[in-house]
């Protein structure tokens, strides 16, 4: 078994109940522990299914056909019950509301820890981190309806991570949030990746904010997983624009600079790399003929 | 001609409290498309609804076709404005999408014939086909937007307003909002667009309001609000990734007034002393 990766996916096919076209097939991955992997691409791509396949939605709750296997640090998704999958695989969702629904912050985050039954002190100990950690001390006594979308969002995620998985879940937790809270969340994200070590699995639409924080880029289309591979590599491969996929300004300057005969040091995924590398190429001797 | 809306010194508050609309002033061409941003709670919603009456105003008017709102009822304003929430969940009710489609036609007492009619061509508008008999609320956030979108498209509005029809749209449905609001252009519509997307606003439209604290702070082309260092600050708003960038080349004298990639790339070509575009 392999050692070392938070999940591995062999030869995935799964087909909700009542529906005639497959979610998922062919869905082969494997994802260290650590690694922060973007997962794109364009809606009713399997996106979402491959989420819950993670955490044992699928196959405990989504009813469906499943083919293949699917093991969170070694454990079988199909034979784990869901409460053991939870310690490892924190999940969040496109609408924070769904996900919240108690009077007020602190009891929002103490919720999962009084479900397993911890002492009382510890969870009085792990909330104060989260609170800290995630800069909601000023909130702590409010209800989620109080909240901005992105508050409640930020929210939800300390939610998840006061519980400790390993590895942490996103499926498009921006997309309700406007640019600012956007990117805030996003960066939250990158915290918690690099800080506590954790695997992050991102799936996102806003590819401007995500991509350069992002180890690896993963491409769906039609329930299957198209490329995978290094997130600068792949904006310039072409295949975005097969799929129906986005990419940002910043690439798009890059690739109309390539033509022109200008090649910048790398593929920038921000303003400032775009900045950067356009000082570059400009002041490189190899461009002053 | 008339213009589409009038917006004079316009003044709100909801109830006994604070005022939400602080002195909005706007004009809206007939056949305009016009974006309007700003930051969450600057007033845009609030200032949307005026214009189909769902609100009025406490202080100053809101004229649409001339028609002074105060003076008409909701039912007669709907029908020459068309709003599109934000949310969808706040409009969709019906058992079916082709229901949620037909129920303002018949409404307006159209014949079922062109009820019929104009429900296929929304449908197929916002690629709604194959989801004609499913109920709205087993569709997932982004394809409710679309047929939120479709059921004010279909009884034909002269003025559309759409707030936030991006949101949670992936490129490809990105691209098609896009091409909609050309079609609607062309067609004579006239078009407002509440939009957080910065990016979307850039490439797809040449004039831009910007509201903060209830107050219209910049109105004009796109080129020069967004570009704006202080309306960007005080909208809560991030310029555009082609404009931050063109920011941070000022020492090499690339202009801060720049929104599009080709701009930027020509300014950037020319630094480089590079040649024409080989364009294979």
């Amino acid at each position: 078994m392999g050692e070392g990766y938070a999940v591995e996916i062999e030869d995935l096919y799964f087909k909700y109940e009542g529906s005639e076209e497959p979610a998922l097939s062919e869905v082969n991955l494997k994802i260290r522990s650590g690694e922060y992997v973007l997962i794109t691409g364009p809606s009713g791509s399997g996106k979402s299914t491959l989420c819950r396949a993670l955490n044992g939605l699928i196959p405990h709750f989504y009813k469906g056909e499943m083919r293949g296997e699917v093991r969170v640090f070694g454990m079988s998704v199909k034979e784990s019950p869901t409460y053991e999958l939870a310690k490892y695989v924190g999940m969040v969702f496109q609408e924070p509301e769904n996900q919240l629904f108690l009077s007020n912050v602190e009891r929002e985050l103490a919720f999962g820890l009084e479900n397993l039954g911890l002492p009382k002190d510890v969870i009085k100990r792990k909330v104060k981190w989260a609170l800290k950690a995630f800069r909601l001390e000023d909130l702590r006594d409010k209800a989620p309806y109080e909240l901005s979308g992105g508050q409640q969002q930020k929210v939800a995620i300390a939610s998840v991570l006061v519980m400790e998985p390993k590895i942490l879940v996103l499926d498009e937790p921006t997309s309700n949030l406007d640019p600012l809270s956007a990117s805030e969340i996003i960066s939250l994200v990158h915290k918690v990746n690099k800080d506590l070590g954790l695997t992050v699995i991102l799936v996102e639409h806003r590819l401007e904010l995500a991509l350069r924080y992002a180890d690896r880029l993963i491409l769906m289309k039609d329930g299957k997983i198209v490329s995978s591979g290094d997130p600068r590599m792949l904006m310039i491969s072409g295949e975005p624009k097969k799929l129906g996929v986005g990419v940002p300004k910043v690439v798009e300057a890059y690739i109309k600079l390539r033509r022109r005969g200008m090649e910048l040091p790398r593929v920038p995924l921000s303003s400032e790399e775009l900045a950067e590398g356009v000082k570059e190429a400009i002041y490189s001797p190899c461009n002053r003929l | 001609m008339q213009p589409a809306i009038v917006v004079k010194d316009l003044y709100f508050r909801y109830e006994e409290g604070d005022y939400v609309l602080k002195g909005v002033n706007l004009t809206v061409q007939e056949g305009e498309v016009v974006a309007l941003m700003g930051s969450n709670g600057a007033g845009k919603t609030t200032l949307i609804k005026h214009f189909n009456g769902l609100l009025k105003p406490v202080k100053g008017s809101v004229k649409v076709k001339g028609l002074d709102t105060k003076e008409r009822s909701v039912a007669e304003l709907s029908k020459i404005v068309g709003l599109v929430f934000q949310n969808p969940d706040h409009q969709l009710f019906a058992e079916t999408v082709e229901e949620e489609l037909a129920f303002a036609l018949r409404n307006f007492g159209y014949p079922e014939e062109v009820v019929r009619q104009r429900v296929e061509w929304a449908l197929t508008l916002m690629d709604l086909r194959k989801y004609r008999s499913r109920s709205p609320l087993s569709l997932s956030g982004g394809e409710r937007k679309r047929v939120a979108i479709a059921s004010v498209l279909c009884y034909d509005p002269e003025i559309i307003v759409f707030d936030e029809p991006t949101i949670g749209q992936d490129y490809y449905q990105k691209q098609k909002i896009a091409q909609l609001l050309k079609m609607l252009s062309k067609q004579g519509k006239t078009v407002i667009v509440v939009t957080h997307d910065v990016e979307f606003v850039a490439e797809n439209f040449n004039r831009v309001a910007v509201m903060a604290n209830g107050q219209i702070i910049a109105d004009g082309d796109v080129e020069e609000v967004l570009t704006d260092p202080k309306v960007i600050k005080e909208a809560d708003l991030r310029p555009p990734q082609i404009t931050e960038c063109a920011w941070l080349l000022g020492d090499l004298g690339v202009p801060k007034r720049i929104v599009r990639v080709e701009e930027l790339v020509e300014e950037v070509a020319r630094l480089g002393g590079l040649s024409e575009d080989k364009g294979f």
